[in-house]
């Protein structure tokens, strides 16, 4: 089943129904990239739920998702699609002598011995479906400019074959860390979306979405030290799926407050780096214990 | 069919669409169109590239949202046209300013005034309840209730500054108004339980508000002189390095934490497919198994990243205060990156501070461990290059060598001292490469007692008080050894 949502309020409930709390901007450009057939390029620091839109997105328009992971060295092989050479030299070994070379290479580049990769399955497949192009600013510039045929017109070109073109159009998301800058020709072809490390009350009601459970006194504190942590200058900042997860191993351990002794046992769920714990341990570690002596106080 | 990858035709092109709209002499008659072109017009003259193809976008974006409500609209348009943190910082200060004049223009065009209902509003000001409308404001900024706070703006305005009254400064009037209405960051204790004022209001939620303060009155003193003020555009300084000691760390910290993460990734990008890569044998061999012995696909030596042995000098005297910030924390960012550094503090004389980068994680410590004990200011406080080259020149000599780089950070101003730029040069000639940077623009450059030129004839100087430039630097630092000259 497929869908096409007439208003931006209905992309972000249905964001919501499977679990996902977009805000407005999210919602807005997913339904504008939706309606307008455009390809949007989310970036945004790691970990703030960039591949998990488009997870969500393909769930909640009922679109299978196909997903290219990037990385240094990706090339169309691995990408676009790839003649399967071992099918190729069977059937050219299998032929009898007398069979002319022309007849041969006809069969041979035919798409039975075509290998379909991430992008190809996309632009071919009967129904359309979510594309994910994930981290694209791992890749090289070479590769960008590949894409570029693909995200204005939604075709690809093979030599043997000629043209294939989209009989749906996908709804195709790249995500990129910022880590080099996107060549402008890319850019020009997107929307584009900025997500940032969710406010306190936004992750807050994240938290409280996929731990219900947990007190909601608790989950406040949470969502405090996590934006504290942020707020140092560490190698890996905790992402919202780790404050998540933060939530729900504090719920098993059935803890009832977070203070130093709490924290240090489960920091290293949102901290993952050696020099990292040192600091949080040194700068965190000390302010729960002066809040919590302060808290203490007021209770007793 | 893809718009051309060239900049310049489209920008011609929207030149001649905005053009064409200029004959209808007010701007409102031409439609929301028009508007737009000027807006993106605009949003170039900022910097920001912008194409005619996103242009294009916006206008077939905008029929599908319900885009008579403002922040739609913006996030609409802001979404097809800003493409990076950084434009949409300028698309940010350009909407408000653009759409804001846009509107006032037109009033004025029209005679549209506030001043007939305006009288209404002077009567009803003396009913306002000041005490519920603090309240108001408060729930509103702690709601970030948009559109009630530019009401509200207008209300206080209304009750605490009478027409005619201001002292001529915005900045001034908005301070006042504030303090009346007692919108503080900290808990106040005499306000009932769910008031949002017990926990106090977010910083944030404030400024907001000011903002919302600031452009009410300015609206009003465009209908009281009918005329716009003359167009501002933003400080070239808004986008300069955050440097400044009025701006915060923070501000450091994150073009840094970001140029760190870029260096991890830097020179990356030109592995691969080099043209003068080696073929990997071994990779090849194995590759072809696949099609039967025979190597189709060849596999390549990966070309690994430059990352040469650094000597990084800085200047921390006080002409380059508001730089040396900056410059120290990128010190401390590349010395994550480069194994190989030795980092160089001076003014009158040069003191090494290599130990204090490594054992120091933190910014703020470095840079107190630097003021105390460095000891580079000797009596007068100012920059002596010759005698900082002698003493470095003596320091390192015998560790320079052809496949060392130096960058140097300085103003290059001598304050009428010797410059020995002959010590500089044969530090310069040992060393394999050399870089100045630059923290005044080129403009600046050989003036008053600047000697730039007497250095540059020995290394490559480059003007650096953007972090695009700066950026820059690092390409080239990093760029692998074929590709450069």
């Amino acid at each position: 089943m497929s869908t096409t949502p007439e208003r931006p309020d209905e992309i972000s409930a249905g964001l919501i129904e499977v679990g996902y709390l977009p805000d407005a901007a999210t919602s807005l450009v997913a339904f504008l990239a939706n309606k307008l057939g455009k390809p949007i390029l989310v970036e945004g620091p790691a970990g703030v739920g960039k591949t998990q839109l488009a997870k969500s997105l393909a769930e909640t328009l009922g679109r299978e998702l196909v997903r290219l992971q990037c990385y240094e060295g990706l090339d169309e092989a691995k990408a676009l699609y790839e003649w399967n050479y071992r099918k190729q030299l069977l059937r050219i070994q299998a032929e009898a002598q007398d069979t002319g070379w022309q007849q041969v290479q006809d069969d041979i580049f035919g798409e039975d011995f075509l290998l379909e990769r991430p992008l190809m399955t996309a632009i071919s497949s009967a129904d359309p479906v979510v594309l994910l192009i994930d981290e694209i600013d791992k890749t090289d510039q070479e590769f960008e400019a590949m894409l570029l045929e693909l995200l204005s017109d939604f075709q690809i070109s093979i030599p043997e074959l000629g043209r294939i073109e989209a009989s749906t159009t996908p709804l195709v998301l790249l995500t990129s860390n910022n880590s080099r800058e996107l060549t402008e020709a890319l850019k020009r072809r997107c929307l584009y979306l900025w997500i940032d490390y969710p406010s306190l009350e936004h992750e807050l009601e994240i938290v409280r979405l996929h731990a219900p459970e947990l007190d909601e006194k608790i989950a406040r504190r949470l969502v405090e030290v996590v934006a504290m942590v942020r707020d140092l200058d560490l190698k890996k900042p905790p992402s919202i799926a780790e404050s998540i997860d933060w939530a729900r191993a504090l719920l098993l351990l059935g803890a009832t407050d977070i203070d130093t002794k709490t924290f240090n046992e489960t920091m290293s769920i949102i901290v993952k780096h050696r020099t990292d714990i040192d600091i949080v341990a040194e700068r965190v570690g000390v302010k729960l214990d002066s809040n919590g002596d302060g808290s203490g106080a007021a209770a007793s | 069919m893809p718009p051309p990858p060239d900049k310049r035709p489209s920008r011609e092109a929207s030149r001649r669409a905005a053009l064409f709209s200029e004959p209808l002499a007010n701007p409102l008659d031409a439609g929301l169109t028009a508007h737009l072109v000027e807006f993106g017009e605009e949003l170039r003259g900022e910097g920001v590239a912008l194409g005619t193809s996103e242009l294009l976008d916006a206008f077939s974006a905008l029929p599908e949202v319900a885009w008579n409500e403002p922040t739609l609209f913006r996030e609409t348009l802001a979404a097809t046209l800003a493409k990076s943190p950084e434009d949409r910082a300028i698309f940010d200060l350009v909407f408000e300013r653009f759409f804001f004049r846009a509107t006032e223009l037109a009033a004025l065009n029209t005679g549209i005034g506030e001043a007939g209902s305006g009288s209404g509003d002077g009567e009803g000001s003396s009913e306002i309840d000041i005490e519920a409308l603090r309240e108001q404001i408060a729930r509103a900024i702690a709601e970030q209730n948009e559109g009630a706070l530019r009401d509200l703006a207008r209300l206080a305005i209304a009750a605490f500054a009478q027409p005619g009254e201001g002292s001529g400064v915005l900045g001034v009037d908005v301070q006042r108004i504030r303090r009346s209405l007692e919108l503080r960051t900290e808990p106040q204790g005499d306000v009932p339980e769910d008031d949002p004022r017990a926990e106090g209001l977010p910083r944030e939620g404030i400024r907001r508000f000011e903002r919302l303060l600031r452009q009410e009155l300015e609206r009003q003193q465009i209908e009281r002189t009918s005329m716009l003020p003359a167009a501002r555009p933003l400080h070239e300084l808004d986008r300069a390095l955050p440097s400044g000691p009025l701006q915060d760390l923070a501000s450091v910290h994150r073009v840094v934490t970001q140029l760190k993460r870029r260096l991890k990734t830097q020179g990356q990008e030109h592995r691969g497919h080099r043209r003068h890569a080696q073929v990997d044998i071994r990779r090849t061999m194995r590759a072809s198994l696949q099609t039967g012995g025979v190597p189709i696909t060849l596999r390549y030596r990966p070309v690994r990243p430059r990352r040469p042995e650094l000597f990084v000098i800085c200047d921390v005297s006080t002409s380059v205060t508001s730089a040396s910030v900056f410059f120290l924390s990128v010190m401390h960012a590349l010395h994550d990156s480069f194994r190989k550094m030795r980092s160089f503090v001076f003014i009158e004389r040069v003191s090494e501070v290599t130990e204090v980068f490594e054992r120091e994680r933190d910014f703020k410590a470095v840079s107190e461990v630097i003021g105390r004990d460095a000891g580079v200011a000797d009596i007068s406080g100012y920059t002596d290059y010759g005698r900082v080259w002698g003493e470095l020149l003596e320091q390192i000599q015998d560790e320079l060598h052809p496949r060392a780089t130096v960058i140097v950070l300085g103003d290059a101003r001598t304050n009428g001292r010797a410059p020995g730029a002959e010590l500089f040069a044969q530090i310069a000639s040992r060393s394999g490469r050399t870089y100045w940077l630059n923290p005044e623009p080129r403009l600046y450059w050989n003036y008053g007692d600047s000697v730039i030129d007497s250095y540059a004839q020995y290394c490559e100087a480059y003007e650096c008080w953007t972090t695009a430039q700066l950026e820059n630097f690092v390409k080239v630092l990093t760029a692998p050894e074929a590709t450069r000259p």
